[in-house]
């Protein structure tokens, strides 16, 4: 299984894009990050962590549970269902430029489903997308403002990404 | 999971934790500003109750429209039962409409078994006579994980009417499937013959089943059972059986108490009691929605892995 | 005229103590002779029978609902009879609960003439104790006995006090008839749809304690010893009621009991499995538990019981699609009956061929007083031809009874009838024998 970043190499593409959010968003106090679960959330978490590092800002952060949004529930009548997870969001979106963080880009799906549960908290300013990963393939018009690493790949391969705060080392690899 | 939820009976100890798992996800909804999501967008829930009941129909109601589903109430009034159509035709004229699911409340056992021979829609029960009402045990138990957080060790105790209660049957099942240490307790006259082999206690004396529980569900008597002789007056029975301050006092300091409603005030509780600090019978309410939504998500649909 | 020589066959015929190869001849309806090696007379015919048949008297079914008059959707006394010796029973006693109560000559009359058309099993009528059978005042007995009635019951429900019970066993024992009794409590019953117990406690059914039935049978026992009268407990279902049975007989009182396979085969663990709340599990006296069904088969084994009678009771197929609680009560049982014995009774060794043929044939004729259960030179020739090693498949679908409501559709057993003999015709031959000649 070729791994494709190590420990090292996410710890430095993060500290980069922590830099780009503060670079392109004149003023911070707006801004939000909210990770998709599952990975999502601790990418954001140290997105959050990083920026407070560097400018002392608290940046308030958010947990979304996307299952009851996909399109592709309740599309076969026989299996079990996916789980869901709790919505963890402790502050008002309205008005705030939100930064939806999510680990592998891929057909866009995920970010489509995940557009349509955050609007339904409230009215924010702005939607940017932050990823870690993007594989390419996708099937419908989404785009990443922030992307970690352009990753091309063949459908039938998948990539996987591990974290520190879920399985126990930092490290994206592909497997066929 | 089956195709149905026809009882606690047919529900593994992983089940129940996926519904409880899942529902705490689902309560989290009812506190945005939205309620909703689009889950169940498209499909047609009938609630078919033949048995009258605001609580449970309007919290069925309540959880399918926070899903998104089509909701379809059918109260059937006393008489056109009397006018003679039979359930297997009810259910076989609703069916040929194509509900994805019927949520069926009876006052016969098994009309639920009935109903899931005949029909292809998934078959919810909520309440078939006196043998189940699944989705009540289980909104009992998210209630005391939320005060509690391992089930299975506690020591709960029931108390009323139980020869009648198809809530006991179905907490009797769930409880003693997660390993609690369950205790019954009621007039000999309305004990169900054998139910010890459920693997609970059996006792006449309440005092002996609340001592340090931590847990203490109420039934319901209904008045109707003086005329079958089942205990000689309602004033008997509150001072036999019912739940009075100095009975609560000696459960655990942090009990709680619960009851499936609608409460008698005097009869199987004392007023203050049920308006006291253990009381979380309000919370069994609003937990209600949460647990529906659960099992309605659960039972609708599959997905396959990807994206 | 119509001579017919079946040979090859065991004969078990314990009224005239016969177990064993025997030819049977038949002249004109009636048994001629029965003895070994006898000769082929002309112009008779004669019949080898395959290997292995049993020949006995005809079996008697001594409770049967017919349903007519009044509820001929469910069955007819054709369609009964039909039944009956599709079962291998030469004869039935139907009992009185139609629409209206056989509690007059007219009704009695009206049976036997249906019975008669039908030409297949021959059918007793067994009248009212009460009019309407309301509990309150005694039918006209002499004018049922008159009719064609051969015995007295208020069955769907007990005689409703002990003093008309009690009545009841006097006059009646005027004509040596006996009082059959469906024994319960109904204040113990009450609504109950099920045996009071542990299945019926998880599964929401009211019950009904075996009390219900030992109380009535020890009120009617002791009436009987008051009497002198001649009480028979019919659906014989708990455990209690058999010692109550044991007691009596002891006292020298004049009583005597029967069981239906269900009670002896089934328990109420299939109220629950294999399909929960099925309608056709529930009957009245209800499948009772482990220790009463063990209990029955312990009286068939040991001469407790006197009879096996079918209770057979059709229900139409819509009346018993519907919730537990509202379906009514009752099985089919006439084509079910004899399969069940061999398989569960005789071939395990409980019950000899000869105590069978007692439980079956012998002792309802006794009990009724009618002819038959045995093979008397001189008698009718009502004759039953088993086939004890015949693989059955039960099949509620092929059953000539109008209903099919029956717990044992897909059952496979080891038993069954070969042929159906009535004064001296073949009226039912199975298929798997066609070639016999019978």
């Amino acid at each position: 299984m070729p791994v494709v970043m190590d420990a090292d190499r996410i710890g430095r593409t993060l500290a980069r894009i922590a830099h780009e959010i503060l670079e392109r968003n004149r003023s911070v106090d707006e801004l939000a990050l909210v990770g998709i679960r599952t990975r999502g959330v601790p990418l954001a978490r140290r997105l959050a962590g990083m920026i407070r590092d560097i400018n002392r800002h608290e940046v308030p952060t958010g947990a979304l549970d996307i299952t009851l949004y996909r399109d592709d529930v309740m599309r076969h009548p026989l299996g079990a269902q996916p789980v869901v997870q709790s919505t963890d969001i402790p502050f008002s979106i309205d008005d705030k430029r939100i930064l939806l963080v999510d680990d592998v880009l891929y057909t866009g799906r995920t970010i489509r489903a995940a557009l349509d549960a955050l609007i339904e908290f409230g009215r924010p300013r702005s939607i940017q997308l932050i990823v870690l990963v993007d594989r390419g393939h996708r099937e419908l018009p989404i785009k990443a403002d922030y992307v970690g690493k352009n990753l091309p790949t063949a459908s039938s391969q998948s990539v996987q990404v591990h974290l520190t705060e879920i399985d126990g080392q930092d490290e994206v690899e592909i497997q066929e | 999971m089956k195709k149905d939820l026809l009882g606690i009976a047919d529900l593994s100890p992983e089940d129940i934790y996926q519904i409880l798992d899942t529902a705490e996800a689902m309560r989290e909804i009812g506190e945005r500003p939205i309620k909703k999501v689009p889950t169940l967008r498209g499909k047609t829930i009938v609630n078919l109750f033949y048995e009258p009941s605001t609580r449970t129909r309007t919290s069925f109601e309540i959880a399918e429209k926070r899903l998104s589903a089509d909701t379809l109430n059918i109260a059937v009034a006393t008489s056109s039962v009397l006018k003679g159509e039979t359930l297997a035709d009810t259910a076989m004229n609703i069916e040929a409409m194509a509900p994805d699911m019927i949520v069926l409340r009876h006052a016969s056992a098994g009309a639920c078994h009935l109903l899931s021979r005949i029909c292809r829609s998934r078959i919810i029960n909520a309440g078939d006579g006196m043998h189940e009402h699944p989705t009540q045990a289980l909104l009992d138990a998210f209630t005391i994980r939320q005060h509690n957080q391992y089930i299975d060790r506690l020591k709960i105790a029931i108390v009323g009417d139980l020869l009648h209660s198809r809530v006991l049957r179905s907490n009797v099942l769930l409880l003693t499937k997660l390993g609690a240490d369950v205790w019954l307790s009621g007039p000999p006259t309305m004990m169900p013959p054998g139910i010890e082999r459920l693997g609970v206690h059996v006792t006449t004396s309440v005092d002996e089943a609340v001592a340090d529980a931590d847990v203490i569900m109420m039934l319901r008597i209904q008045q109707e059972r003086m005329q079958g002789a089942f205990f000689p007056s309602l004033r008997e029975y509150f001072t036999v059986f019912g739940m009075t301050p100095e009975r609560v006092r000696r459960a655990k300091p942090r009990v709680i108490l619960m009851h499936p409603g609608p409460i008698n005030r005097g009869v199987e509780i004392a007023s203050e009691v049920a308006d006291g600090p253990y009381s979380v019978i309000l919370e069994q309410v609003a937990n209600g929605v949460a647990v529906r939504m659960a099992v309605l998500y659960l039972l609708a649909g599959g997905v396959e892995e990807g994206d | 005229m119509a001579t017919r020589l079946l040979k090859g066959a065991r004969v078990v015929d314990p009224a005239n103590g016969r177990d064993g190869e025997f030819d049977v001849l038949i002249e004109n309806g009636f048994i001629a002779r029965v003895g070994k090696d006898l000769p082929a007379e002309q112009g008779s015919s004669v019949v080898e029978l395959p290997h292995g048949l049993i020949i006995c008297p005809g079996l008697i079914d001594m409770h049967v609902h017919l349903r007519e008059p009044g509820q001929e959707h469910k069955e007819t006394v054709a369609t009964g009879a039909a039944a009956a010796v599709a079962g291998g029973f030469t004869a039935v006693a139907c009992m009185p609960n139609t629409s209206p109560v056989n509690d007059n000559a007219g009704v009695t009359g009206y049976i036997l003439r249906k019975a008669a058309d039908a030409g297949l099993a021959r059918v007793y009528p067994i009248g009212a104790v009460s009019r309407g059978q309301l509990g309150e005042q005694l039918a006209d007995i002499a004018e049922l006995r008159e009719a064609g009635c051969v015995a007295i019951t208020d069955d769907g429900r007990p005689v409703a006090t002990a003093l008309l019970m009690r009545r009841a066993l006097e006059y009646a024992g005027m004509f040596n008839m006996t009082v059959i009794e469906h024994c319960e409590d109904q204040t113990l019953k009450g609504d109950g749809v099920a045996h009071e117990g542990f299945q019926a406690s998880t599964l929401g059914l009211r019950g009904i304690p075996g009390a219900a039935e030992s109380i009535m049978a020890l009120r009617d026992i002791s009436l009987a010893e008051l009497t002198g009268g001649a009480v028979h407990i019919a659906h014989m279902s708990a455990r209690q009621s058999l010692d109550a049975v044991r007691y009596g007989k002891a006292r020298g009182a004049r009583v005597t009991c029967e069981v239906a396979p269900h009670h002896f085969v089934l328990t109420d663990e299939m109220l629950g499995a294999p399909v929960p709340y099925d309608t056709n599990v529930k009957m009245n006296p209800p499948l009772r538990d482990v220790a009463d069904r063990d209990a029955m088969l312990q009286g068939l084994a040991d001469g407790s019981v006197d009879v096996i009678a079918t209770d057979h009771a059709p229900h139409h197929y819509d009346e018993k699609q519907v919730e537990f609680d509202r379906a009514p009560f009752g099985i089919t049982g006439l084509e079910t009956a004899l399969s069940l014995c061999f398989d569960r009774l005789v071939h395990p060794g409980i019950v000899s061929m000869s105590r069978l043929i007692e439980l079956l044939a012998v002792n309802p004729a006794r009990i009724l007083g009618v002819p038959g259960g045995s093979l008397s030179a001189g008698a009718p020739a009502d004759i039953t031809i088993l086939a004890p090693d015949l693989s059955v498949t039960v099949s509620a679908a092929r059953m000539r009874s109008k209903s099919k409501n029956t717990p044992f559709d897909g059952w496979q057993l080891r038993g069954g009838v070969a042929a159906t003999i009535v004064d001296g015709r073949t009226v039912y031959l199975n298929d798997e024998f066609e070639s016999s000649r019978l």
